[in-house]
């Protein structure tokens, strides 16, 4: 199981470490910086280290490393979706992952961390439960704490530990009732030169904000469930309900959650809300290269695509670039060769464009890759896959909840190949 | 107000002041110094000079200054043994508290103290512990059970708790069943043979039950405990399988992978024909898929395990090729995986889009991945026949490019192509020879060489290209060099009377100003074959190359079916084994996947009457396993035979005989290409002598063995006397030099005056000398086991062989095997371990003792009933009946009375087997038919077809 582990930042210092069974020695993350110094960048430090006598995996997160050490055949994902819930229940205690957040709140992050294994096994990943046994701090606590000598450690064994609904506490009282729900889908696609689509997939997610007093019983039904065929479920679903009816039928958890997540796979036709028009060349012989993107809306079911960002990596080759934009700000990084633009609102009657010339390092050979152009924008009210939510019905309370739903469509790794 | 205040120190020294707010009188300021010791030890810092002081705030009702003095405990503990003692009393008290999490917290952190001391006061609270009402305790008490026996297993041992944690596995509580299971398979892993987890049925029942009810981590502890079980018929693997499925659509990928795992493995024993096998394979698709949209590291472990199972059941992925095409911003490790299953899944249907992405790739930066983009390319054209042209153009396009890496890459992978498809692409070798220059990496101008010689009479200008590269011959590394000799050979016998200069010139370059041992070698051979006989050398070097198989890099058979039991965990990442490099694990359990049962296994033998089904209801005469896991041991029990260090291989060639040490070099180069028929190279020779002859495989100038001769001469004079030994079937190659880096292992097995043994012959086919032989065998039906070390004398040079006669027992372990004479043999040497698997005739099992009482047999025969009786028709022996009970009876089958019934001659036989269990026999025998009838009778019927093939081996022979 999980022996120890490091957290260390982008300059290579540990700072902190946390041991479940005896204590490893930090010169075992050497084996790490070696592989942090071959990969060119900290995205490519392969997830996997063997190292004589142990095992390290990690993760790289807002600038962080977590890097878990085992000893034995562990299944290596266990440990990655560990460290997964461990950043995030970070963020969801002290707002953001940052160093500087872990150093502030370094004993916090000790006890939370020895509440989530015991000897290197799971304990409480749950947010819900782990927020009982040890309090986020806030500035109001602190205060109190301070005044009275009261802890921030819960001495009551949280409620939802061993019920069958582990993900929910008992006794949970609202003067609003409200349930929430977005549905965001993401776009990941190539698009290559000629503007056709080579591959195309939609990453969904329903994600929920549920603030219902005490036991709600909640179901949710689609409108096409069909688009659904490959989901993967928050614990809470039944399972059965959604085989045999497809219908969502679940106690939630309190407070937010994600209660679903889905994928539309290449195989369907999945609708592409915008185009890139290019002309980018670098001419040989001159040092002068041309360049020229247009972006605009299409099937976009009448919705205004918006948040547009438009990123590219230039070769290495390219000293600067003269761009005027018809519409938004542009900056080219001469150093990292990154140009990014960001365009805001696609108003269909006027195409935003970015237009100008690419000065080129004298002398030197005209460069061998095409830029891939990276985009990212959103659009309000609208899943593009075409899900719609039918209804939603509450079961054993009384009250009348607020309900509401909310579509959003945006890119997700969405590449154009020129 | 931040914790980082607690890392700011003052001039006094930061321990001293520490002791004195420890020791402070005030609550609080006794919590912010526990809180500030804490913080040290968090960055590293040594802390244990407070260990006196931080333990005395134990003793609080303030929960929060508990824990963390509980936390400090845990760390420092160990450092301080002596003073850990204090610390006892208030864990015990704890344990009786009336609040539930803190008699958890006090037995969570008495295991995490590792002082062997404490550990024996800690055994009673423990035991009250695990019997709690409350089943958060419980569940929090099985982990302690674990970390207790990784401290002193002994001791767990000793005071029952394996049997109280086993019992938790019926707890009510889904959790504390996880948990259970969790702490077992932990414990189990350092003691694969305990069988601790001994599943059945019912408790497969009730894991699966508390799998639908547990947390996320909970579940992958059960699925990887279900996976190893094994059900006994395909129904259950389906009904295991249909309650797994839902797990797919978890969240969490740790568990949909898991599931992944279990039903990957019990697929394996459902029909393919049954609709269930169809839903299942459409049913695991989709979750691999999404386990590709998460984040990259995910990614990355996904896919080595998406590596294995699409070449395990390609049909799973093969619509889903769009999946791994690759986004410039994955990371570089994701995008190498993603190009591999790429090629895999690569065929007519979609090998057009494919192509255009890997072109695309080979445009990107990244020069590894453009590499492997460009190489990728080179495969689908071996890969895919139809797409082989296309293939080639594409790369022609990239060759355009002039970008250099990308040339060598494209010509290397060129070669690879002219080798599959031979005379139909030659039209390009004019574009290639014109980047002959620019290529500076040795592979790329080794491949550009072998082409120009392999073509040397359709380029006119061959001999000047070649020449160009003579010049700096000696700069060239060893590749190159040997390369060039090769093609400057076949240019001159291919165009003889312009060349005669250059080929002279590189030989003596060759032979006189070389170093290199392999170098010279080939050098010699090609001259010595030159100037005796250029017709020779003409068939040898010109022979006809056989064609490169289609999928290089596939995973051995054997290989992938026990990866395919690990898949999601580090084994499948690294696509070994986990013996081959997980540490600490004492013993390796080696998993197989289940074998097909259910009704085409009876289909298959429909003329044997006990089937392996039946057999498993009858009274056991085998003890029969749950699990049929092999566990071949690890092999370092046995004393290493080591012996003085000899002659190296190249010296050992030179002093036998050059041209035969020369020869074996030559042909077995890889890079050469060279595999002529001719010679046979040592690698391939093996591949030949898979049909019983005796020892072909041995190389002739070491002499034939004597076993195959002693085996005939046995033959001759079997049945003549009860002294001489029972028939010896002649040696068979057990295992191929091919699969076992080189060694060949030849055999069979003999009894001789009541002993049993095996007769080895090792030869060595590598070309590295091999030492440190042992032996071990799997657990099998009848106990078989060396008595004695394999003892190897001397190290094994190349070449070599050596003949070995292991004794062998019948008080090893017992473990029913199908067929039930298989054996299970694992070698080892100081290159590696090889795994290979065996028949034994049965006879070597029958004992001397086994001629029973008339009146005995009589009552037996009549005993035994009717349903056991097994008929079986021996045809085509022309023996009478004296010549055959004299040769049964060389072999320990005992006639006890001849009757002549109708004409017909009738043998009433017994015979014993090693294990007490008594076969009697009616052997009835027509003068005038050549087929002759055995009726057999047994107690353990299953054993009787194995009789009868004994029968069979010893009357034919």
């Amino acid at each position: 199981m999980i022996h120890s582990l490091f957290l260390i930042n982008a300059s290579g210092d540990i700072f902190l470490e946390k041991h479940w069974k005896s204590v490893v020695s930090r010169s075992v993350c050497d084996y790490f910086f070696e592989a942090q110094e071959r990969a060119s960048e900290a995205e490519n430090v392969p997830p996997v280290i063997p190292t004589p006598h142990h095992y390290l995996l990690s993760v790289y997160r807002h600038k962080i490393f977590f890097v878990a050490v085992i000893q034995s055949e562990v299944p290596p994902l266990f440990v990655i979706e560990f460290l997964h819930r461990v950043v995030d229940t970070f963020q969801d205690y002290f707002g953001v992952c940052s160093e500087l957040m872990i150093k502030d709140n370094v004993v916090v992050v000790y006890e939370v961390l020895e509440e989530m294994l015991d000897n290197g096994f799971p304990l409480a990943t749950e947010s819900n439960i782990l927020k009982e046994l040890i309090k986020p701090p806030t500035i109001l606590r602190t205060v109190v704490n301070t005044i009275t000598g009261s802890t921030n450690v819960g001495d009551q064994l949280p409620t939802g530990q061993l019920s069958v609904v582990p993900w929910r506490r008992t006794g949970v009282k609202y003067t609003n009732n409200e349930a929430y729900f977005d549905v965001i889908e993401e776009i990941d696609a190539i698009i290559d030169k000629s503007g056709s689509t080579i591959t195309a997939e939609i990453q969904g997610v329903i994600d929920a904000c549920v603030k219902l007093t005490g036991m709600p019983d909640l179901t949710l039904s689609f409108m096409n469930p069909r688009l659904l065929d490959d989901v993967s479920f928050h614990p809470c679903v039944r399972f059965k309900r959604w085989e045999s009816e497809r219908i969502l039928s679940f106690i939630p958890p309190d407070g937010n959650f994600r209660l679903l997540s889905y994928h539309v796979s290449a195989q369907n036709l999945v609708a592409i809300p915008v185009y890139v028009k290019h002309n980018i060349s670098f001419r040989d012989s001159s040092s002068l290269g041309r360049f020229e993107i247009t972006v605009g809306p299409k099937q976009t079911m009448g919705k205004t695509v918006e948040g547009v960002m438009v990123t590219s990596q230039m070769p290495k080759g390219v000293l600067n670039m003269t761009l005027t934009p018809s519409q938004g700000t542009h900056i080219f990084d001469p150093v990292t060769k990154l140009l990014s633009w960001d365009v805001g609102k696609i108003n269909p009657q006027k195409l935003p464009s970015l237009k100008g010339s690419v000065s080129l390092q004298a002398g030197a050979s005209k460069p061998d890759e095409n830029p891939t152009i990276n985009l990212q924008f959103k659009i309000q009210q609208l899943a593009i896959s075409g899900l719609k939510v039918n209804r939603l019905d509450m079961y054993g309370e009384k009250y009348k909840p607020f309900k509401g739903i909310k579509y959003m469509t945006k890119a997700g790794k969405f590449q154009v190949r020129t | 107000m931040t914790d980082s205040k607690y890392f700011t120190t003052t001039k006094k020294g930061e321990i001293f002041e520490l002791k004195a707010e420890l020791n402070s009188d005030k609550k609080e300021k006794k919590k912010e110094a526990v809180k500030k010791v804490i913080a040290s030890m968090t960055v590293g810092k040594d802390v244990s000079a407070l260990f006196p002081d931080v333990v005395n705030c134990m003793q609080t009702d303030n929960l929060e200054l508990k824990k963390l003095v509980y936390l400090y405990l845990m760390n420092y503990a160990k450092s301080q043994p002596d003073m850990a003692i204090m610390a006892v009393n208030t864990f015990v008290k704890d344990c009786e508290d009336p609040n539930p999490l803190i008699r958890a917290l006090a037995v969570r952190t008495m295991g995490c103290i590792r002082v062997d001391k404490i550990t024996e006061y800690l055994c009673e609270p423990l035991r009250k512990c695990l019997k709690d009402e409350d089943p958060y305790v419980r569940k929090t008490a099985a982990v302690c059970v674990a970390k207790l026996h990784d401290i002193n297993a002994q001791l767990v041992e000793d005071q029952g708790f394996l049997d109280t944690l086993k019992d938790l596995i019926s707890d009510s509580n889904p959790m504390v069943v996880a948990n259970a299971v969790a702490a077992l398979s932990e414990i189990a892993e350092s003691h694969p043979s305990s069988n601790l987890l001994d599943l059945n049925p019912q408790s497969i029942n009730k894991l699966l039950t508390a799998l639908n009810e547990c947390t996320e981590w909970g579940q992958i502890f059960i699925l990887d405990c279900l996976a190893n079980y094994m059900p006994k018929d395909d129904r259950e693997a389906q009904s295991i399988c249909e309650r797994v499925t839902p797990r797919l659509s978890h969240a969490n990928s740790a568990v949909v992978l898991s599931a992944v795992k279990v039903l990957m493995k019990f697929m394996e024993m459902l029909s393919k024909d049954l609709d269930y096998y169809g839903t299942l394979l459409k049913k695991l698709a989709p979750p691999l898929v999404t386990l590709l949209s998460a984040e990259p590291e995910l990614q990355y472990v996904a896919l080595r395990n998406i590596n294995l199972i699409v070449q395990k059941r390609p049909e799973i992925l093969k619509h889903e090729m769009k999946v791994f095409f690759v986004k410039y911003n994955d990371p570089i490790y994701v995008k190498l995986e993603k190009l591999d299953i790429m090629i895999r899944l690569a065929s007519q249907a979609n090998i057009a889009q494919v192509l255009a992405e890997l072109k695309e790739y080979a445009t990107e930066v990244d020069v590894d991945f453009v590499r492997k983009a460009v190489r990728a390319i080179g495969r689908c054209a071996i890969k895919v026949e139809q797409s082989a042209e296309r293939c080639v153009s594409t790369l022609l396009d990239l060759i355009q490019t002039k970008v250099n890496y990308v040339v060598q890459e494209a010509i290397v992978v060129i070669k690879d192509i002219f080798r599959k498809y031979p005379n139909k692409y030659e039209s390009v070798i004019a574009t290639l020879c014109e980047n002959l220059d620019s290529l500076d990496e040795p592979e790329a101008r080794a491949a550009m060489i072998w082409i120009v010689g392999e073509y040397a009479e359709r380029i006119d200008n061959a001999d000047e290209l070649l020449e160009s590269f003579l010049e700096g011959f000696h700069d060239e590394s060893t590749q190159v060099q040997l390369q060039l000799l090769t093609a400057i050979v076949k240019l001159f016998l291919k165009k003889p009377t312009e060349t005669q200069e250059l080929v002279q010139q590189v030989l003596s370059l060759a032979t006189q100003d070389s170093d290199n041992p392999d170098l010279r070698d080939r050098g010699y051979i090609y001259w010595r074959l030159l100037s005796t006989d250029p017709v020779a050398a003409k068939e040898v070097v010109l022979a006809e190359k056989p064609l490169i198989s289609e999928e290089t890099d596939l995973i051995e058979p054997t290989l992938l079916d026990e990866l395919i039991c690990y898949i999601g965990t580090l084994a499948s990442v690294y696509h070994k084994p986990p013996s081959a490099f997980v540490e600490g694990s004492r013993g390796v359990v080696h998993k197989s996947l289940p074998p097909r049962t259910g009704s085409s296994e009876s289909a298959e033998s429909p003329d044997t009457a006990p089937s392996g089904v039946q057999a498993a209801e009858q009274p056991a005469v085998i003890p029969t396993q749950g699990d049929l896991l092999g566990d071949l041991l690890n092999l370092d029990l046995g004393p290493p035979v080591s012996g003085p260090p000899i002659a190296t291989s190249s010296v050992q060639m030179g002093a036998v005989d050059l041209l035969g040490g020369g020869l074996d070099s030559l042909m077995g180069d890889e890079s050469e290409g060279l595999r002529s028929d001719v010679g046979g190279s040592p690698a391939m020779g093996g591949g030949g002598s898979f049909a019983p002859a005796p020892s072909t495989a041995v190389p002739a100038n070491l002499g034939a063995p004597l076993g195959s001769g002693l085996g005939d001469l046995f033959d001759l004079t079997g049945g003549v006397g009860t002294l001489s030994g029972s028939y010896v079937a002649p040696k068979t190659v057990w295992l191929p030099a091919m699969k076992a880096k080189g060694l060949e292992i030849s055999g069979t097995f003999s009894r001789q005056v009541g002993s049993i043994s095996m007769d080895l012959v090792l030869t060595n086919k590598a070309l590295q000398v091999m030492s440190d032989f042992a032996i071990q065998f799997n657990r099998n039906s009848f106990g078989l086991a060396p008595a004695a070390p394999l003892q190897v004398h001397a190290p094994l040079a190349p070449n070599q062989s050596v003949e070995i006669s292991l004794p062998l027992n019948t008080v090893g372990s017992v473990m029913k095997m199908d067929p039930l004479n298989n054996l299970q043999v694992a070698v080892k040497n100081n290159i590696d371990v090889f795994y290979f698997s065996t028949l034994y005739p049965l006879h070597i099992l029958f004992v001397e003792d086994g001629k029973m009482e008339r009146q005995m047999f009589l009552a037996t025969w009549k005993d035994i009933p009717n349903e056991n009786e097994a008929q079986f028709q021996i045809k085509d022996c022309s023996l009478n009946a004296d010549a055959v009970s004299s040769k049964l009876q060389g072999s320990n089958i005992f006639t006890i009375a001849k009757r002549n019934v109708e004409g017909q001659d009738m043998l009433y036989q017994s015979l014993k087997l090693t294990n007490g269990i008594w076969v009697l026999a009616e052997l009835r025998i027509q003068p005038s038919n050549p087929s002759f009838t055995l009726s057999l009778k047994c107690r353990a019927p299953e054993v009787s077809q194995y009789v009868y093939q004994a029968y069979e081996t010893i009357l034919k022979n």
